[in-house]
This record gives C-alpha cells, sequence and structure tokens, in this order.
C-alpha cells in the first residue's frame, strides 16, 4: 500500500511585509527576496508583485500559469521532481499545501493564448482561480528574448517562487489532513474484491511549439503513454509549460488538484477500484497519435479494467487523440467516459467537436467555448491590456474605448477546463 | 397578464377522432377547451388563454396553405404574447401541423412559441431545430408533464427571458448548444456517469456525437505539369500586418492575396496571424508554412503547369466548423471559376 498524507494550510490572505512567513493563516511575503528568485534567471528583465484578492475589482492579464506551493514535509522526493528537486518518485509519505492561494505568473504575452482572470463581476463566476488570493508574478523579459526562450524562463520562475513559499509551512501544523492511499495490483483486486477495476488516463498537451507539458520533467511529446500511482501529481509530478488557450489548458495547480483523481479516489474502495493513473500525450503527427492510443489501449488491457475517465486538454487537433483513445479503448470492452470542451461557434450551432465516433456515447462537456461574454472595466490591470485583441478568443474590437472587453469565455484561463476541474457545462 | 392563443386538433377539442378529422379552421374566441384547461391551471394568474383554435388534422395538412393563412390572420387579430400548439404526443399529422403553424407563427408575426411532442413523431425532427418543441410521453396519458414543462418554457418566451439550456428548460436539443453552471463540477459528473455506465444503468452524455462529414479524395491529377495549382492555408499566412485583422482563434472570415509576381515569402512580408502554435518559425520564413518558393521552382522546372496567382488564407485555431465550412465552399467556387486544378491545402 502507498499511502500519501495531504496536509492543508489554509492561507485567509497574502500581504506584503518585510519578513515571508505565515501567521495566523496570512501570508506574509518579502517583495525584495521573491524577486531575487525571479531574477535568478537572466533571461529576465524585470519583474513585478501584486496581490489579487476574492471580490477585489481587478484584473490579471496576459496569465501565463498558476501555481499552488507545496512542501514534501516526508518521505521521498520533493515538490516538482526532475523539475526543481531532483528527480525521485513522489506520492508517498506527507505534503503541505497552502490552500486559498496560488502564484500567478503573468506579463508580456508568449504566444497568444494566455488569459484573462478577473477578481469580481461576470468573468469571475468563468475561472476557478478568482476564489483565491493570488501572488501576481508579472514577468518582464531582456529584449529581443524569443518566444521558446521566454516561455521556459517564466515557467520556471513561477516554480521557484511556488516552492519557496511553500518551504514557509515546513514546520506548521496542517489545518486539516487528507489521506489517499493506494494498492499494488494484486493487492487491490484481493482488498476490493467485486469492485469495478477503474483508471483515469489523462491526456496531456504535447503539440509542441509552446504547447508542452512535462511529467518528471520530461517533455510529455517524447514519451510512450505510461502510468503512475495516482498520488504523484499531488506532488507535483506534471507540470504546465503550454500556451493553448486559456479555458482549457491545465494551470500547473490544476495538475496538482486533479479533480479526476480527487473525485475517484472519492470512490476508491467504495464503488469502485482506482487501479492507476494512465499518461498519454497528444502529439501532431498521425503516426505518434496512433502508437500513443494503441499503447493507452494496451495498458488498460494489461491492468484489465472495467472502465475509464478520459480527459483531454486543448481543442481541435487533439480532438482526434481524444476520439481515438475512446475507440480503441472502448474496443477493449472497457467503458469509456470522456470529458472535453465545446467550439460551437459564437451562435453555438457548429459542430463542437473536430472529431466524432458512435464509440463516444458518454461525454462530459466543459461548455462552449466560443461563449461571448463582455467583461466590464475593473478599476485595476495587473499585467497589461495590450494584448487583449489578440489573445485567443478576443478579436480587433474585443477592448472598448471605456475598458469593457467583448471576448469568447475562451481567454479566461480555466472557464472550460477539460479535467472537469469547473462547473461550466452545455446542452 | 400575458395572453396566449392555443392550437389544438379535433381530438382533443372533444370532436371526435380520425372520423372528424376533416374539420376545417375554427377560432374559439374566449374559449378554453380541452388541455387548454391545464394550461389555465398551470399558468395561474401570469397568463390567460384568449383564444383556442381548433383544425382538422387532415384538413390542414391537405390544404397546408388556406390553413395557415386563416390561421395566421387569426392569430395576428388576437396578437398573443406567446402561441401554443398541442402537445401531439405521437400523432403524426398533429405533431407536422403543429409544428408548421407555430414556425409560421413565429417567422411571419413575429410572436414567440412551442409546442410538444413524443421525440418519434415526424413533426419533431422536421420543427425542433425552429420551434421550441417539449418533449412528451408517446400518449394523451403524459399531458400533466407535458403542460407542466410547456407552460413554465411558454411563460419565459412570452415575457422575453433567456431561455437556457435544453436539459433545464426542458426542450428537446435544437442544435444549439447553450452553456450553464452545472451543481456537479465535470469530474464528479465524469465519475457519476461511469459507475452507471459500469452498472449497465441509463446515463444521460452530455453532448451526443454528431454524424460527421468525411470528404472522399478526388482522383489524382493526370499530368501535373499542366495543371493550375493553388495554395490554401488554415495556418494564418497573411501579408505582413494582417490587412484583414483575421483572428488569432475562431477566425471570421478568411483572406485572399494575389501573388503575382512574388516569388518568395519573407520576414518583411509576410506573417502568421494563427494563434495556435510559436509563430516565430513561421514570421522567420512564412514558405514553411504557405510554400510559395518550393512552387515557383517547380513552376519554373515544369513540375507544374503554373501556381494560380491567389491564395486563401485563414486561422483554424478553434474555428468553427461551420465558418470552415462556408469560408471553403465560398473560395472553392472561386478556385473552380479561376480554372484551378488542384489545391494544395497546409494546416499546422
Amino acid at each position: 500500500m502507498r499511502r500519501l498524507e495531504l496536509g492543508h494550510i489554509n492561507i485567509k490572505d497574502i500581504q506584503f511585509g518585510p519578513e515571508s512567513k505565515i501567521e495566523d493563516g496570512v501570508l506574509y511575503v518579502d517583495e525584495e527576496a521573491v524577486k531575487a528568485i525571479v531574477l535568478e534567471d537572466e533571461k529576465i528583465k524585470s519583474c513585478k508583485l501584486d496581490i489579487a484578492r476574492p471580490g477585489e475589482s481587478v484584473r490579471i492579464t496576459p496569465v501565463k500559469d498558476v501555481i499552488e506551493p507545496r512542501v514534501k514535509v516526508e518521505g521521498r522526493g520533493g515538490v516538482f521532481p526532475g523539475v526543481i528537486n531532483k528527480v525521485d518518485t513522489v506520492g508517498e509519505g506527507k505534503t503541505y499545501a497552502l490552500k486559498g492561494m496560488a502564484v500567478v505568473t503573468a506579463g508580456k504575452i508568449v504566444g497568444f493564448q494566455e488569459g484573462i482572470i478577473d477578481m469580481t463581476g461576470p468573468g469571475a463566476d468563468y475561472t476557478p482561480f478568482s476564489k483565491l488570493n493570488n501572488l501576481v508574478v508579472v514577468c518582464e523579459p531582456v529584449d529581443g528574448l524569443k518566444q521558446h526562450d521566454y516561455e521556459p524562463a517564466v515557467r520556471f520562475a513561477g516554480f521557484r517562487v511556488a516552492v519557496y513559499l511553500g518551504e514557509l509551512a515546513r514546520e506548521l501544523t496542517p489545518d486539516s489532513t487528507e489521506v489517499f492511499e493506494t494498492y499494488g495490483i494484486m493487492e487491490g483486486a484481493e482488498k476490493l474484491p467485486g469492485l469495478p477495476r477503474v483508471a483515469y488516463v489523462q491526456m496531456l498537451q504535447s503539440q509542441g511549439l509552446l504547447h508542452d507539458t512535462y511529467v518528471y520533467g520530461v517533455d510529455a511529446k517524447k514519451t510512450l503513454s505510461t502510468m503512475m500511482t495516482p498520488t504523484e501529481v499531488m506532488d507535483g509530478a506534471i507540470v504546465s509549460g503550454n500556451c493553448v488557450s486559456a479555458c482549457d489548458k491545465n494551470p500547473t495547480y490544476v495538475h496538482e488538484n486533479n479533480p479526476v483523481v480527487h473525485d475517484l479516489f472519492a470512490e476508491h474502495g467504495k464503488t469502485l477500484n482506482f487501479v492507476a493513473h494512465i499518461l498519454t500525450n497528444e502529439n501532431v503527427y498521425l503516426a505518434d497519435k496512433q502508437r500513443s492510443s494503441d499503447w493507452t489501449a494496451k495498458l488498460c488491457r494489461l491492468l484489465d479494467l472495467d472502465g475509464v475517465v478520459v480527459s483531454q486538454e486543448g481543442f481541435g487537433n487533439p480532438d482526434t487523440d481524444l476520439i481515438m483513445n475512446c475507440k480503441k479503448i472502448e474496443a477493449e470492452g472497457i467503458k469509456t467516459v470522456i470529458i472535453t470542451d465545446e467550439y460551437a461557434g459564437r451562435d453555438g450551432k457548429s459542430q463542437s467537436l473536430a472529431d466524432a465516433d458512435a464509440a463516444a456515447d458518454a461525454v462530459v462537456t466543459g461548455g462552449n467555448a466560443n461563449q461571448v461574454i463582455v467583461l466590464p472595466k475593473l478599476d485595476k490591470v495587473i499585467g497589461t491590456l495590450d494584448y487583449v485583441n489578440t489573445i485567443a478568443g478576443g478579436n480587433e474590437h474585443s477592448l472598448h474605448d471605456d475598458g469593457t472587453i467583448e471576448v469568447e469565455i475562451q481567454a479566461i484561463t480555466g472557464a472550460t477546463n477539460e479535467t472537469g476541474f469547473g462547473y461550466l457545462s452545455a446542452r | 397578464m400575458i395572453k396566449v392563443v392555443h392550437y389544438i386538433n379535433q381530438f382533443f377539442a372533444n370532436i371526435g377522432g380520425e372520423e372528424m378529422a376533416h374539420i376545417p379552421a375554427e377560432l374559439h374566441k374566449g374559449e378554453v377547451m380541452g388541455p387548454g384547461l391545464a394550461f389555465k391551471a398551470s399558468f395561474k394568474d401570469e397568463a390567460e388563454i384568449t383564444a383556442t383554435i381548433v383544425c382538422g388534422d387532415s384538413w390542414f395538412n391537405e390544404n397546408l396553405e388556406e390553413a395557415k393563412k386563416t390561421i395566421l390572420a387569426w392569430v395576428k387579430e388576437e396578437n398573443p404574447d406567446v402561441f401554443v400548439a398541442g402537445p401531439a404526443f405521437n400523432a403524426g399529422r398533429y405533431g407536422v401541423a403543429c409544428g408548421t403553424i407555430a414556425e409560421a407563427v413565429q417567422e411571419e408575426l413575429g410572436i414567440p412559441a412551442v409546442t410538444g411532442m413524443y421525440e418519434e413523431n415526424p413533426g419533431a425532427d422536421m420543427f425542433k431545430n425552429k420551434v421550441y418543441t417539449v418533449p412528451t410521453k408517446n400518449s394523451a396519458a403524459g399531458m400533466r408533464a407535458a403542460v407542466a414543462n410547456m407552460a413554465p418554457l411558454a411563460l419565459k418566451l412570452a415575457k422575453g427571458e433567456a431561455i437556457g439550456a435544453s436539459c433545464q428548460d426542458n426542450y428537446m436539443p435544437n442544435g444549439v448548444r447553450v452553456n450553464f453552471f452545472e451543481e456537479k463540477r465535470g469530474s464528479r459528473r465524469a465519475v457519476d456517469m461511469l459507475l452507471k455506465k459500469l452498472a449497465d444503468k441509463p446515463f444521460t452524455t452530455e453532448y451526443p456525437m454528431p454524424a460527421f462529414d468525411r470528404v472522399p479524395p478526388m482522383p489524382p491529377v493526370k499530368d501535373l505539369s499542366k495543371a493550375t495549382i493553388a495554395l490554401v492555408t488554415s495556418g494564418g499566412i497573411v501579408p505582413k500586418g494582417n490587412p484583414d485583422h483575421i483572428e488569432s482563434s475562431n477566425a471570421s472570415h478568411y483572406g485572399e492575396y494575389d501573388i503575382t509576381g512574388v516569388i518568395d515569402l519573407t520576414e518583411d512580408t509576410y506573417e502568421t496571424a494563427h494563434g495556435g502554435y510559436d509563430p516565430v518559425y513561421a514570421n522567420e520564413d512564412a514558405d514553411r508554412v504557405l510554400p510559395v518558393d518550393v512552387l515557383r521552382d517547380m513552376e519554373k522546372e515544369g513540375v507544374i503547369g503554373k501556381l494560380h496567382n491567389k491564395f486563401y488564407t485563414t486561422v483554424g485555431n478553434g474555428t468553427a466548423v461551420a465558418s470552415a465550412k462556408a469560408f471553403s465552399e465560398e473560395f472553392a467556387q472561386k478556385l473552380i471559376d479561376d480554372g484551378v486544378d488542384a489545391v494544395i491545402l497546409t494546416s499546422t
């Protein structure tokens, strides 16, 4: 049996102060210390820190990643293995997470696909991150830096800051603790006889050219489909390095708090046996798609599964991977539910996915990303509005003279998340 | 008070069954008849049925134009806030009549309409995408449930309130996807759906798969050396500055650009508008996405007849399939009219 205790350190507020510490649920941040951590990378010219709290009239844009600070206090390895801490298998022992807050990286746009987080108003309903106290790190690159160099610089800066803040919790006592237990293949079959054997198949964004995800530091597009113990993600085994549309990319926060993993654990030992967390990718070449979906179905078969939940990341090209996975797993006689989102056009009348198959008879949708929303002017912008017109989901008329923004919800970070992180749906 | 006009057939007006289906349309001003009584009870004080129109199913369908004209004139005169037809359950001609007249009232008089019928009623497939159609049981035994769903929808339509998703306001999916917030998050819904599927219990998918439009490939070009080849791309290559402002995602239009005399796309002259990939390499040399340079070489070497002097471009990033289809239908016609023999379509 493998066991992970996840301690929650509840953060009610973030404030700047002379010394970084957590006291009575308040995270105090030494601004200069954090800036120094960001500026360790010579590719970053300057950085600005800001705090956005739930309900404040604040808009954060362009948002790159959202990260929950965590610290490993017992057991092998450290958080973000192979990325910040050295490679070691994580997912066992004890980990503390700073709940109710996140580190948000933002700044000059990388590609076109950074997002918007509104802390109040109609936009706030669409992003799960409006409910958090956010420490925003706005990074400015050195002159002439190309996007593919700038993206990792900001990615790593976010992780370094998150690890620094997580360390502040090492000696604290958690406000509450969740316990997750998993079994080996034989052990689980003996302990939970008669329960359906279920796995989670997570498709990782790996289209390349700023659409990448890293597993223990390995670029997912260079991997074969593989599997992990479901607790490994809770220690940051998967991190985001991608700039796909903000609405349906998985920020690192979503990987750490993967909702399918959590909701399958909630049923583990009661109505099902949560056997494994299978990872597969979404490469652009047909041969890769065929190989990865073959391997996914093969792993499902080897594990003698009865059912799987498949989640997607991104849209369009990965729709084909989603349908291939679904078809091949169903063809093994394994019951499959897929989670996706839709691009049904602004009027909702278009076909929602780029691929379809009759085997995909059980679909959960995160909603139509093309739905248009008008975001009112907010008092403060962290980052810049310079890119709203070219962001995915925006157009040349998005930013109005009165400061309101008319965009598709695909521009809102997490709006139609395909791990089922949010509540939005469509019929 | 909201005004409602109600349409029913001869059977529900208690005139008779098939033997009375020939009776022409009748206007009963101020009368509430048959299922109208159930609607009246459901509307409470919010709405009243100011007139009931009764029509024989055969007469309606056999005298379609006259029936529509007569009934529309009456409805126009009554000027209700909403028009209710049926419910028709599994009565085929009644269902078609309900759909036909409801659509006509909506289109020609601008008055919102609602109907109800069994999902296998032929009227359902014909009209559910045009008129809000509430699914009912296949017989009048389902009257109570049918009215319980039709009446609130009728009131919402009369008040001009926003209509929610089909599962919220209880109408048949009508081809328009509507967003709403669920009570449980997506992952929990997926686990619940899987548990039902594993137990062989009924479950409802949130997105029924559409029939997929597959295009058979054309036969090969017989003689390339005589063929005019055009370039088309969804990779977003546009003249520098993106003069037509093609959006970085979910494009609303495409661009048509003349490349007469252009032998090479350079960093100074072309770029990509696409928001779905790292643009660095495409911006450095747009030929990487739209290979004008290579085709000019092939033109010179006589491998191809010639490169068409226009290229068509849009951004395929989250662009609605319906939009892509509309763009391509339009420029495919232009390509045919210009005598183009084959197209190289590049994507990213």
